[in-house]
């Protein structure tokens, strides 16, 4: 008995497309970043990926102060997807300017820092301490609640919304681009959208998680400690289209990253169509640590093949009008060339072929 | 540095109550130590099933006629196990591996005691082994629910100077716990450590048996812990318990890289599945 290894990498098909893409002033060579939350800083995805082959890596949020986060269980398996509910367990922003972000640094890796308050201000002034940081984007994690209005959360409130993004484009260094990731738990996400780009922002992020919960049948509770929890993965990928489509639709200038349960270069293609300039991918990291490199290299075999090459003419694509499909009837009798054409098709056995056939659905229509 | 591999599947077989899946998957092998597991993609590369399952690795051999190979057991709990149970030779298997922090081993040859609950009990083996090579005696203690899910009594044999088996109904070996036979273990072989894997109920008894022996001086332990992850590779946050630091401080450590194993005494045994209210970061 013997046994075939599968290779671990597929043949590297040449495909020549310009991957590149703009957020803002920040230009980036792949579109294919890893999502907040699902890839702690970094580090431990390196075993897996050449990170600077990729897009860039977005932290988790980073808070101003240490978190430990809630009880477990944080987690649940569930179709195509999961929930958790971790409660942004981390170092607080010190040590990540210490330890973590100078990882980044030294690997030249392109960091987009998420950064999470609990008020305005707290939010201005983790932004402020990203002044003379080596931090390529900043993206403003707004589905937190808010500890002076009762714990809404920001996210789904235009002026809170609002607030945020202007007090940290305010504390934010001057060119540091800065994206706001909005929650898909709205009722209008294209106003919450509108709100923010008003506010200063330079982009959007769509989608955050959205709000679900498991009931563990034999405890007959709920199976979170936290009781209810993010869904992500390709469960909520067609929502997290939907509100890209209907962003860019209303926003077609702004940049957006397309984020919500992309498995697949093909799910990545999705995104960009809709009018997403970049991708998060986070999910499916748990799944496939390597999923960063494959994705983006299956995106740009899906251009290549649709015969595209750069990723910018995908770009919002599937916004463009249905072509109008024109049949191709007969020109006016009279043409000898098609006259001619028209004999030898009939010739052999007087078959009525082409012309004639378009005719026959033209009905005529009684007067 | 852990590898992700796509392996194939040389062999799935029953166990007693478990099911051992042998995988060629080269790179794992070499990079083992006692006490590592691997985190295994279940259900197919478009299945619903996302999230990786954890398991302890129970042997790796580095070369032979397939290649480097990793065995490790499971039972059977949910659709994800099951669709595991299912597989066959030559099935493509993904696999990331080796993870997590292994057994500290003593510097000089000591006495050690390994204890197991269920097929917990099987990191202990290639434990076993690394400590036989470092001249050191041990004996083991498994214990299970009954006999069919005793896991590795054979293995347990040939290596261990004594076994004690425990079963809660009696159906092999003592009735009763395996912390019920500990503490004469621990007295007769004159222990300087214990090792443990299995539930955590399990392992809070070891420990409580360990810090108790010797009049109360206690001896050390290494525990193997079970927290359910998504990841095993450090970037979910799901599978952490509270852990006490060099520093005295308590901090929500991650299973998959700060652990699984950890010494007993640094577990918060008190605030298990809670973030108690002096850990670092928590919310008053």
């Amino acid at each position: 008995m013997s046994v075939t290894i599968r290779r671990q990498e597929r043949p590297v098909k040449h495909v020549n497309v310009d991957m590149s893409t703009k957020l803002g002033n920040l230009t980036v060579a792949d579109p294919v970043f890893t999502a907040s939350g699902c890839a702690a800083s970094g580090q431990e995805l390196a075993a897996f990926n050449d990170l600077t082959a990729i897009g860039g890596v977005v932290t988790k949020s980073i808070q101003l102060n240490p978190r430990a986060g809630r009880a477990t269980p944080r987690m649940a398996e569930t179709p195509s997807g999961m929930l958790n509910s971790i409660g942004l367990q981390g170092p607080g922003i010190e040590i990540f300017l210490n330890r973590d972000l100078p990882w980044l640094h030294e690997h030249d890796v392109t960091a987009v820092v998420s950064i999470a308050g609990q008020s305005v201000d707290e939010y201005a002034k983790l932004a402020g301490k990203l002044r003379g940081k080596p931090v390529s984007m900043i993206e403003v994690n707004i589905s937190c609640p808010n500890v002076e209005d009762r714990g809404q959360v920001f996210a789904c409130d235009r002026s809170a919304a609002a607030s945020v993004v202007q007090a940290v484009k305010r504390a934010a260094p001057a060119s540091t681009p800065i994206f706001a990731k909005l929650s898909p738990d709205v009722t209008d996400i294209v106003a919450i959208a509108k709100a923010c780009m008003d506010a200063g922002a330079t982009g959007l992020s769509l989608i955050n998680t959205t709000l679900g919960m498991v009931i563990d049948t034999t405890t007959m509770r709920p199976l979170l400690a936290g009781v209810t929890g993010g869904l992500s993965g390709p469960a909520i990928r067609p929502l997290a289209l939907r509100c890209v489509w209907q962003v860019h639709q209303a926003l077609p200038d702004v940049p957006l990253f397309g984020i919500g349960g992309i498995r697949t270069g093909l799910d990545a293609l999705q995104f960009i169509l809709a009018g997403a300039s970049a991708v998060q991918i986070g999910t499916v990291l748990f799944n496939d640590p390597g999923a960063p490199q494959r994705i983006s290299r299956e995106l740009s075999e899906a251009l290549a093949d649709r015969g595209m090459s750069s990723l910018e003419q995908a770009i919002g694509l599937a916004h463009r009008p249905p072509e109008v499909i024109v049949p191709e009837l007969p020109d006016p009798p009279g043409d000898v060339l098609e006259d001619e054409l028209y004999e030898a098709a009939t010739a052999d056995d007087g078959d009525i072929t082409g012309a004639y056939i378009e005719e026959e659905w033209l009905e005529d229509q009684d007067v | 540095m852990p590898i992700q591999v796509k392996g194939e599947v040389l062999n799935v077989k029953p166990v007693g109550e478990y099911f051992s899946m042998t995988v060629v998957a080269p790179g794992i092998a070499e990079r083992t130590k006692p006490g590592q597991f691997v985190a295994v993609a279940v259900g197919g590369e478009t299945g619903g099933m996302l999230l990786r399952r954890a398991f302890s690795i129970y042997s790796v051999r580095e070369t032979g006629v397939y290649g480097g190979t990793v065995e490790f057991i499971f039972s059977v709990a949910g659709r994800g196990t099951a669709w595991l149970a299912a597989q066959r030779p030559y099935d493509p298997i993904d696999i990331v591996g080796p993870l997590g922090r292994p057994f500290a081993l003593p510097r000089e040859p000591a006495n050690c005691v390994v204890v197991g609950g269920g097929y917990g009990a099987a990191p202990l083996f290639t434990l076993a082994d690394a400590l036989r090579t470092r001249g050191c005696r041990i004996d083991a203690v498994l214990g299970a629910s009954t006999g069919d899910r005793l896991f590795g009594a054979l293995d347990a044999k040939r290596m261990a100077a004594s076994v004690a088996f425990t079963t809660d109904d009696g159906s092999y070996g003592e009735k009763g716990r395996v912390s019920d036979v500990l503490p004469e273990v621990i007295a007769r072989v004159r222990a300087d450590v214990v090792y443990a894997c299995g539930p955590m109920a399990m392992l809070e008894a070891v420990q409580r048996v360990a810090s108790e022996a010797y009049d109360g001086a206690g001896i050390p332990t290494q525990l193997s812990v079970e927290e359910s992850m998504a990841c095993g590779i450090g970037v979910c946050m799901t599978c952490v318990l509270p852990i006490i630091g060099n520093d005295g401080q308590t901090r929500m450590a991650r299973s998959c890289v700060d652990g699984p194993v950890f010494a007993g005494d640094r577990i918060r045994w008190d605030a298990l599945g809670t973030v108690p209210d002096d850990a670092v970061g928590a919310q008053q």
